[in-house]
């Protein structure tokens, strides 16, 4: 009775979860614009989405901001967790409230402080303040997924590496990064996903004619989405689910 | 397998300072320097952009927004200094009260004196008093979407909405001043109206009608009726020929007590820094082939009377829906800007209807 309780449980949360995905893909095989009405099957907007200029360098420019600026915060999130991690008791956990606030501050004022930052500096709305942008509400979240991987960091492991010969930078790199490695790598994951999806901060600092998935997206509510967004969506989904397939299925394999 | 990975870092990086280099390249000029346009998302048939580039010689810089209050304050705090936009009718007469646009000189845009109908200059005037701001680029009506297989007498009122028989088969516009606009019309007020009570008796009717409606719905309305989920629903003209193809059983009307015409209007903008690359842009958008090819791309109808002399199909030349006569039609009107107080009275008392 429990376990079926529990399943039954289990399959309600998968259904909300992946019904509206489910939902998406098949309406990018459908051949009338409208979801009220089944036009029978096509690959119509698939064929469309390959050939629509935009679309692709919106989601050409997504992939690259969303790989620099978690890439940018990575290195800036980790460095700070180092010495965050050396810092005194009190200024310590001064210096993570401050790093926490963007995080939990509106995203909308985020952007507009943003927006007028650049401004007041005289900047040129385009690529590049998108990236500062992303690589700012990115570092956050490095930081939070790094700094507990540095407070289990054992320091007499450094400490014998100086002991037996080593620089400073060789028992960094030898001795403290692999030990933080998986925090790094989920706080690079965790900052590209963020800056994948961001939507509001993107809008208040992009420059004419750059547009990212989400902000051209957007622009298409007045008229309707196309379908060939649909289409997109359910590449990137699938993708993604193939990708987490192949990460899951490699340690079987090592076993046996 | 580290090499491979820092290769692959390289070709990355390599792409993206590609990416950064030609997104410069797009803010280098032209032949004949640069225009920047800021347009509704989908509004334009982007060939006609191509084509313009090249018998000019005049880059587009081309940037899109999803609604007139987005676009206002991206406008307004001049981190782009845009030259060209479509505003809206009453967002326009916001922006000439807040000294936000440039006169329009006529004679570098003979196209527009010539091929845009003297009825959409006649109408601009609610919210561009002397024609010296806007000139139009898109419009529509506001009316009464219906599915005849699932009503018992042809709709041609907005008092049907409040119908009883129709119960749970209405949908509203969810928007202020839409939703406000169906309720004044329907008592004989203007929709513009900042009388206290005319503004309560407004709301009483939307209270009233509320129990009536299914849902109060923004772009969902399209899907909404074709699928004929509801019998009536408050719909924007340019969506109409769009479901009328798909499910032909629905049809559309203007409200006998008149009803909202919008008109999406080009302004060039006060700090433009391409002004006369501007003027040649919108000579070129009221040019009949080129407006043609717009209308055939967004669909919603065109003021632009050269243009609708060219569409072949009579269907669509004389379809009511399109181009319906407004001299027909008494009492309509088009939204005008009615001040941060004005705003702030409407969206309280819509408040009090959405939480009644």
């Amino acid at each position: 009775m429990k376990t079926a309780a529990k399943k039954i449980y289990i399959a309600f949360i998968i259904l909300f979860l992946y019904a509206p995905i489910g939902t998406l893909m098949v309406l990018s095989f459908n051949a009338s614009k409208t979801r009220a009405k089944w036009g029978g099957f096509t690959l119509k907007w698939y064929i469309d989405l390959f050939h629509n200029e935009e679309i692709l360098r919106a989601l050409l420019n997504t992939l690259l901001i969303a790989f620099f600026s978690a890439l940018a915060a990575t290195i800036i999130g980790t460095i700070a967790s180092v010495a965050m991690n050396g810092m005194k008791r009190r200024t310590k956990s001064i210096m993570m409230g401050i790093t926490n606030i963007p995080m939990l501050n509106a995203e909308i004022v985020t952007g507009i402080s943003l927006m007028l930052l650049y401004i007041s500096f005289g900047m040129k709305f385009g690529i590049g303040t998108i990236l500062l942008s992303h690589i700012t509400f990115n570092i956050p979240y490095v930081i939070l997924s790094v700094m507990p991987r540095m407070k289990q960091f054992n320091p007499s492991t450094y400490e014998a590496a100086l002991d037996l010969g080593a620089s400073h930078t060789t028992a960094f790199f030898k001795i403290v990064l692999p030990d933080l490695f998986p925090g790094i790598l989920s706080g690079f994951l965790m900052a590209f996903t963020m800056s994948l999806d961001d939507f509001i901060i993107t809008h208040f600092t992009k420059g004419v004619g750059v547009d990212t998935l989400s902000t051209k997206i957007y622009t298409e509510v007045k008229k309707g989405i196309k379908p060939e967004m649909y289409a997109l969506s359910t590449l990137i989904f699938v993708t993604v689910l193939i990708l987490l397939i192949l990460v899951n299925r490699s340690p079987d394999k090592k076993k046996s | 397998m580290k090499k491979r990975t820092s290769s692959s870092v390289c070709i990355l990086l390599l792409l993206f300072m590609a990416e950064i280099l030609t997104g410069c390249g797009s803010s280098t000029t032209g032949v004949n320097g640069q225009v920047i346009v800021y347009n509704w998302g989908e509004y334009v048939d982007p060939e006609t952009l191509d084509m313009f580039e090249e018998e000019t010689g005049i880059k587009v810089i081309y940037d899109e927004f999803e609604t007139n209050e987005s676009m206002y304050p991206k406008v307004e705090s001049g981190a782009v200094a845009y030259d060209i936009a479509c505003p809206s009718d009453y967002m326009i007469s916001r922006m000439i009260q807040n000294d936000m646009l440039s006169e329009i000189n006529y004679d570098n845009i003979p196209n527009a004196k010539t091929n845009i109908g003297a009825q959409y200059y006649e109408q601009s005037k609610g919210f561009d008093p002397e024609n010296k701001y806007s000139i139009p680029y898109c419009w529509g009506t506001v009316g009464i979407l219906y599915n005849r297989t699932m009503v018992d007498e042809p709709i041609t009122s907005w008092a049907q909405l409040w119908d009883e028989k129709y119960a749970d088969n209405i949908l509203m516009q969810d928007s202020v001043r839409d939703a406000f606009m169906v309720a004044e019309k329907l008592n004989g007020f203007s929709m513009n109206t900042l009388d206290t009570d005319e503004l309560h008796t407004a709301m009483k009717s939307l209270i009233e009608q509320k129990p009536l409606v299914q849902a109060y719905v923004v772009d969902q309305v399209r899907d909404k009726m074709i699928g004929e989920e509801a019998a009536i629903g408050v719909i924007y003209s340019g969506e109409a020929i769009y479901t009328q193809q798909e499910n032909p059983n629905l049809v559309y009307v203007i409200p006998e007590e008149g009803t909202n015409v919008w008109i999406d209007s080009w302004v060039i903008l006060k700090n433009a820094p391409n002004k006369e690359n501007a003027e040649k842009f919108i000579n070129f958008m009221c040019r009949s082939d080129i407006a043609l090819m717009n209308f055939e791309y967004i669909t919603y109808s065109t003021p632009n009377t050269a243009a609708r002399e060219l569409i072949e199909d009579d269907a669509i030349r004389n379809s009511e829906i399109a181009f319906p006569d407004l001299s027909k039609y008494d009492h309509l009107e088009t939204f005008v800007y009615l001040g941060e107080d004005g705003d702030a009275l409407y969206n309280e008392l819509w408040k009090e209807v959405k939480a009644y």
